[in-house]
């Protein structure tokens, strides 16, 4: 597998139309959202401001909990928020569309179709004919590098592999925009390194708008224009980073002094909120209870 | 590794692999035949059928010399047929019509009240599932309907149904009705959510979740419901026949204890099991043609 395989080559005709490149905008406006559970109100979200331009790449990195998938939920349709605005190119969002595409924090392919059946999945649902769905899926799949596995039900993939028929699916009904959920949190290192380069390239190529969220700094510094930094729970939107590397990022520029700077700066803002985050769920006794000096059997003698 | 040891007249391996081919026994492991390789590779399943014959043999075995000799321990032997009884009087039961009518009736009453109970209690599940009113709505009944075991519906069939070839069916129904329906529901219940939200975010509709999403989800613990109500169509419908019925598997067999023709009980009760598990291996069948991805 290699990320060049997903690289646009200049006579490949696309099978289905490009998104209109104008569109796009995602606009949140004093986003808050309480869960009511039953043992009372859970703040989730409490007040998030953030902007995506048509075309831009935007990550939400914060700690575990914050609410994150809170937000990319209302995003795509399936929350309504409890307070504020969320809208896109100026609508207020009402319900789940194919005009957001949604990857999930867990893998989401259906285990009875075969990978080329789901990534036709969409284009069904737009009431695209049997061969020419088939067709655009397969051209599809070729892009990116997944014809052998074509016929394969999901549940014989490796979870890159998952992951990035996953990506296809929903870039199959070209969508405007593209919402990730750490999609890249259970690859390994060298998977998820491949799958980044392989994201960046279809976004270029597609220049549609994306916001990606991730618990690693330094796949969102690779892969963003902006970054935004939530807080604790209920999130807040901390602070909010540009990235200037250029493009296209290449590997070797996480080892730039530009990139180590900006790892810098965010590192330090999220390390008090994940301090925050974890003291809220540890109690004073429990936090004790870490610093103490237990030595082989008296773990035992204590249980 | 093997090809260095093969005496070939091809090239000489390189030095490293005769350092380690050196050590190797001079026995060199042919390629096996196609048969073998093929033994080899269904080894598990050649086990089971060969474990299963010789459980069977022996079940006869043992079944014989209990007859034979009259074994007299409690449990009391005199009076059980032999498999060569049982052999005799298959061969006369076979000779006649009388025999496969009576097998026919039983499978005629099995295929309408099991296929009625899956055209309703499927369908049923699947809209209880997603709809919680219609589900507060009829739980409650099936709740206390449920633990009421098809033989005791016998009189209330006989005095609902104008004949009593609709109220058998209607009893084999019932058996079938409701682990066909609990399996359904728990089915659904255990529908992923993400894979539901998937499908929406991909322009699903209503409707097309339901079919693309909830009931492909939902086949495997159908079928499980299935294969379920298939025998407690069978427990029901011999039950029905022995008390109610003028024909069919389970009248025959109650009959022939009523003829003292006790060789004809066991060839029922054969009939019977083979009979269900004919039918329950169909069901698998279809399963295993409806749901590939899950076939290994
Ligand atoms: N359905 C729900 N009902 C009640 N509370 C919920 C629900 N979903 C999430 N929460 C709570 O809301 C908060 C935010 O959850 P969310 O899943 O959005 O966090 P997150 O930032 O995505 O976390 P992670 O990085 O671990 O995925 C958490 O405290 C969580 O316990
Ligand atoms: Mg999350």
């Amino acid at each position: 597998m290699t990320a060049a395989a997903f690289l646009p080559s200049a006579d490949a005709a696309p099978a289905y139309a490009p998104p209109k490149t104008t569109k796009g905008r995602v606009e949140v406006r004093g986003f808050g959202l309480t869960y009511d559970t039953a043992d009372g109100a859970t703040d989730a979200v409490s007040s998030v401001d953030l902007t995506v331009e048509p075309g831009e790449f935007v990550s939400i990195i914060g700690p575990s909990g914050c609410g994150k998938s809170t937000l990319l939920n209302a995003l795509a349709g399936f929350l309504k928020p409890t307070r504020g605005i969320v809208t896109v190119d100026g609508e207020p969002i009402t319900g789940p569309s194919a005009d957001r595409g949604m990857i999930f924090q867990q893998y989401s392919l259906f285990p009875w179709k075969t990978v080329r059946e789901n990534v036709e999945f969409g284009l069904k649902m737009k009431g695209m004919g049997r061969a020419e769905r088939s067709r655009a899926a397969r051209t599809l799949l070729g892009l990116a590098g997944l014809t052998p596995f074509e016929n394969h039900y999901p549940d014989r993939l490796s979870g890159g592999m998952k992951q990035r028929v996953g990506i296809v699916r929903a870039l199959a009904t070209g969508p405007r925009i593209l919402l990730l959920d750490e999609p890249f949190g259970a690859l390994d290192a060298q998977t998820r390194l491949i799958m980044q380069q392989i994201l960046t390239n279809m976004w270029q190529r597609l220049k549609i708008s994306v916001l990606f969220v991730t618990h690693d700094l330094d796949e969102a510094i690779f892969l963003s224009d902006r970054i935004y930094v939530m807080t604790a729970r209920p999130g807040e939107i901390k602070a909010e980073i540009t990235v200037p590397l250029p493009r296209p990022r290449l590997p070797a520029m996480t080892m730039s002094s530009e990139f180590l700077a900006l790892r810098r700066g965010l590192m330090s803002l999220i390390r008090e909120e994940s301090l925050k985050a974890m003291g809220g769920e540890l109690s004073a006794d429990g936090l004790q209870g870490l610093a103490i000096n237990l030595e082989g059997q008296d773990v035992f003698r204590a249980l | 590794m093997q090809t260095a040891a093969l005496p070939s007249s091809r090239e000489t391996p390189p030095p490293a692999a005769r350092v380690t081919a050196a050590p190797a026994p001079a026995t060199t492991t042919p390629r096996p035949a196609p048969l073998l390789r093929m033994v080899r590779r269904h080894r598990g399943e050649i086990r089971a059928v060969l474990v299963g014959a010789l459980s069977v043999a022996a079940f006869v075995l043992a079944w014989h010399l209990l007859t034979t000799y009259r074994v007299n321990l409690y449990v009391r032997f005199m009076n059980v047929p032999s498999p060569a009884d049982v052999l005799e009087s298959a061969r006369t039961a076979f000779a006649t019509s009388t025999f496969f009518q009576h097998v026919a009736i039983s499978c005629r009453r099995i295929l309408y009240g099991f296929l009625l109970a899956a055209a309703i209690a499927v369908p049923l599940g699947l809209m209880m599932g997603r709809f919680k009113l219609l589900s507060e709505i009829v739980f409650p009944v099936t709740e206390v309907l449920r633990p009421i075991p098809a033989i005791a519906w016998v009189p209330m069939a006989i005095m609902l149904w104008p004949t009593n070839e609709q109220s058998i069916v209607f009893i084999t129904f019932l058996g079938s009705f409701f682990p066909i329906l609990l399996n359904t529901l728990h089915g659904m219940a255990t529908v992923d959510p993400v894979l539901v939200r998937a499908a929406r975010c991909l322009g699903a509709t209503e409707a097309a979740t339901f079919r693309e999403v909830y009931l492909p989800a939902t086949l495997p613990q159908i079928f499980t419901g299935l294969t379920v109500g298939m025998g407690v169509a069978w427990v029901s419908l011999i039950a029905a026949e022995m008390i109610s019925g003028q024909f069919g598997i389970g009248y025959f067999t109650w009959e022939a204890y009523s003829l003292v023709q006790y060789s004809d009980i066991a060839l029922g009760m054969l009939a019977i099991g083979v009979l269900g598990l004919a039918s329950s291996w169909a069901i698998r069948l279809v399963g295993r043609l409806l749901m590939p991805w899950s076939a290994r």
